[in-house]
């Protein structure tokens, strides 16, 4: 039985990062004060700190993603650790291997870490339950993303960027835009927010990309998107993946473009300095127009630069000294 | 051989029986229940004071997952189960493999269990060859085989057609048809309750509506065609409104849920829990309400064990991954006593559920103490509690979301035919 929440001690402090949600917001806080000084490590001629030496490090990747997989790699060799990347998509599980053999497999080759991607939700929480059940809780998990459940270094690296362009939570506005129900994305960015006292966090999109009891995230609905967007001062715009453009969800890409996708003109409904967010990769003239994306309220490439940076954060908080 | 059950608080809902008395079996019968036959003289007495005796248990759901999951549990491991939670009739669930869609399958397992000479089996018939919802049984030969009735059992039926011209065939011979309500096309792919966890867990869903719509759908059927049907494992509380309503109205239907679903409800999910992991989904504590509240008003006939051993290795597995199920034989009686003392329902009330009304629904002389009855008896202590853990079930199946909790009930004696199968 898994009561209590696996990924902080007894002591209440973070041993695994496995969602946002439950996590106090000083906790929060402490990833993103922590990763802030290490934007200015990728700025300089020597892009490493030797916080993590010596430390072994598996990226073990159950879905193919080379651009979340590269930026943890990047995040860990910058603190010095051993990266190893496992695609197990194609190795061990499809010899037979049980998911928690294969974890005990690399815990025997005396890993530190894991890095860990899954399509199914909550794969992340059944590996560290399974450390912290066998005395092995000094093994870390960060969850790079479960199923449709959480991705919760993408919801810090998110927090960290509208906190560097907003500062104060408790005053802002957000919106999430598109397929929320599919996205572990925007369910990392939603606890994030609400933990950190934002007020107002809009979910947006037809009824067929919004979990049934959305609202119950602690989110307003809309399915009008000008009407969702006014007065916002962050905009996050969800990836829609191509299989589900068309098909029993949404009949075309055209017609998503025309509701949902951002436009100038429909970001002219929003305050005029508010912010334009993506996890990326973007479907460019599906969920955002090009104009809007390469726009001057556009800070999706800072995104990606912060990114290294909280990843940085959460990996040494937990294999840190 | 004659046996005594001295002083126990006898309870046999059917012959609204409770009282503290003396029970005389000799035969294999119910001889006397009180005073004594004349020249009475017992082999072995057996002291129940401060004890209950009741008819054996009859379960509807047991799966004993023989032929085919014999790694996952055997007859003989879980019959034993069965005794040593006072179960002494069960029926199983045609979802072997291959499943019991032949005369040849079915004589094998009745006779496998027969030479265990524990629980009486019931095997329920395949309604459709092999599962798949094409093509009908011979459901003449499977009854005569021993098939108490016949049903899908966990795989949807997709073509109601075929539904039709099952129900119309059954009905020709009187068979009875049980079938879980679930729309297969709602349901694909879900694995949890449509509802706040899902929505936050990120797990795929299957909302109240597809059990709602398999209901309509049924009743539809019987109305039209006069099949009894029985409901299996009802979850929702739309689904409690439509059988009162169907009941109400006159339909044949009769309707039953499973143990666990009495005390859980989704949010026991908590982080990815995969004992959690039942069919059909935990839903809501409304919907948990209503079950409750449809199982004491009459609506629900009764609650079954649904009894599913799943081994480690199908739950040490992400949530959507994992095997569904849960042990239940030994379960079913302590479960139900816990429904039974929260909801103030009388015991004797509470035993009916597990007892005479699942008896009648398979049609045999069975559940109940009347004279001349078949001596399936269980003895138990209603005060005792024990803990639920591994080493306490002897089922092969060891995984249930009740692991670690203190329950009430425990077995004492149980008894076949005047035989006496199980002492604890």
């Amino acid at each position: 039985m898994i009561s209590r929440n696996p990924q902080l001690n007894a002591e209440g402090k973070l041993t695994h990062l496995l969602t946002l949600e439950g996590l106090p917001a000083s906790v929060i806080a402490d990833i993103l004060d922590t990763a802030h000084p290490f934007v200015s490590v990728g700025e300089r001629e020597v892009k490493k700190v030797p916080l993590l030496r010596g430390k072994a490090i598996f990226n073990l990747f159950f879905e193919n993603s080379t651009r979340t997989r590269t930026t943890f790699e990047i995040a860990a060799k910058r603190l010095s650790a051993d990266v190893i990347n496992l695609n197990i998509g194609v190795s061990s599980t499809s010899k037979g291997e049980t998911l928690l053999d294969t974890v005990d497999n690399l815990v025997a080759m005396n890993a530190d870490m894991f890095v860990v991607r899954h399509s199914q939700s909550g794969a992340p929480h059944l590996i560290a339950a399974h450390l912290n059940r066998t005395g092995r809780a000094h093994v870390h998990v960060v969850n790079a993303g479960d199923g449709r459940h959480a991705h919760p270094t993408q919801g810090l690296l998110d927090l960290f960027t509208i906190r560097h362009y907003k500062k104060d939570f408790r005053r802002l506005t957000v919106a999430i835009v598109g397929d929320v129900l599919h996205s572990r994305v925007a369910r990392s960015l939603i606890h994030g927010l609400t933990t950190l006292g934002t007020p107002e966090v809009r979910a947006i999109g037809p009824k067929t990309l919004l979990p049934t009891a959305v609202q119950s995230l602690g989110v307003r609905v809309y399915h009008d998107m000008r009407e969702g967007l006014a007065g916002c001062d962050v905009v996050v715009m969800l990836r829609l993946q191509s299989e589900r453009m068309r098909g029993a969800l949404l009949p075309s890409p055209g017609e998503y473009f025309k509701h949902y996708g951002l436009t100038v003109e429909k970001l002219a409904m929003a305050k005029p300095d508010a912010i334009v967010m993506h996890p990326g990769p973007m479907n460019r003239g599906i969920e955002i127009d090009s104009a809007v994306a390469d726009g001057d309220r556009s800070v999706i490439l800072p995104q990606v630069t912060f990114g290294i940076a909280v990843r940085m954060a959460v990996m040494s908080i937990l294999a840190g000294g | 051989m004659k046996f005594e059950i001295r002083g126990g608080r006898v309870i046999d809902p059917k012959n609204r029986v409770d009282r503290v008395a003396t029970l005389y079996i000799a035969a294999g019968k119910v001889a006397a229940i009180g005073d004594a036959p004349s020249g009475w003289t017992a082999n072995r007495t057996i002291d129940a004071k401060g004890l209950v005796v009741c008819p054996g248990l009859v379960d509807l759901s047991a799966r004993l997952r023989e032929p085919g999951f014999e790694y996952k549990a055997t007859l003989e491991s879980e019959m034993e189960a069965a005794v040593a939670g006072g179960v002494t009739t069960l029926a199983c669930p045609p979802d072997t493999d291959p499943p019991l869609d032949e005369p040849g399958l079915v004589e094998m397992l009745k006779h496998r269990a027969r030479l265990l000479n524990q629980a009486h089996v019931f095997p329920v018939g395949a309604l459709t060859v092999g599962l798949k919802g094409d093509e009908l049984t011979e459901m003449g030969e499977l009854a005569e085989a021993g098939c108490v009735a016949f049903s899908q059992a966990e795989s949807a039926l997709t073509d109601t057609g075929v539904l039709l011209r099952a129900m119309q065939y059954a009905a020709t011979f009187g068979h009875r048809v049980w079938l879980r309500p679930q729309d297969a096309h709602l349901a694909r792919g879900g694995v949890a309750h449509d509802g706040e966890v899902a929505s936050r867990l990120g797990l795929p869903a299957i909302p109240s509506a597809a059990e709602t719509i398999a209901l309509a759908t049924i009743f539809a059927l019987v109305r039209a065609i006069g099949v009894r049907v029985h409901v299996c494992r009802l979850s929702t509380a739309e689904g409690v409104a439509l059988v009162r309503a169907a009941k109400k109205e006159g339909l044949p239907v009769t309707c039953d849920v499973a143990v666990h679903h009495l005390h859980l409800c989704d949010v026991d999910i908590g982080w990815f829990d995969a004992q959690c992991r039942l069919i059909p989904p935990l839903r809501g504590t409304a919907d948990r309400a209503a079950l409750r509240a449809g199982l004491a008003d009459g609506t629900l006939d009764l609650v079954c064990s649904d009894h599913t051993p799943v081994d480690d290795d199908g739950k040490q597995l992400p949530f959507g991954e994992a095997e569904p199920g849960a042990t239940g034989l030994e379960l079913l009686l302590p479960l139900t006593l816990k429904w039974a003392a929260e909801d103030r329902i009388p015991l004797s009330d509470a035993l009916a559920r597990i007892t005479a009304r699942p008896a009648a629904i398979l049609g045999i002389d069975a559940g109940h103490l009347g004279v001349g009855a078949p001596a399936d008896i269980c003895v138990f202590d209603a005060d005792a509690h024990w803990k639920v853990e591994p080493a306490a079930l002897r089922s092969q199946g060891k995984n249930t979301p009740f692991l670690g909790l203190e329950v009430p009930g425990k077995v004492r004696t149980t008894m076949v035919g005047g035989h006496i199968v199980y002492e604890g």
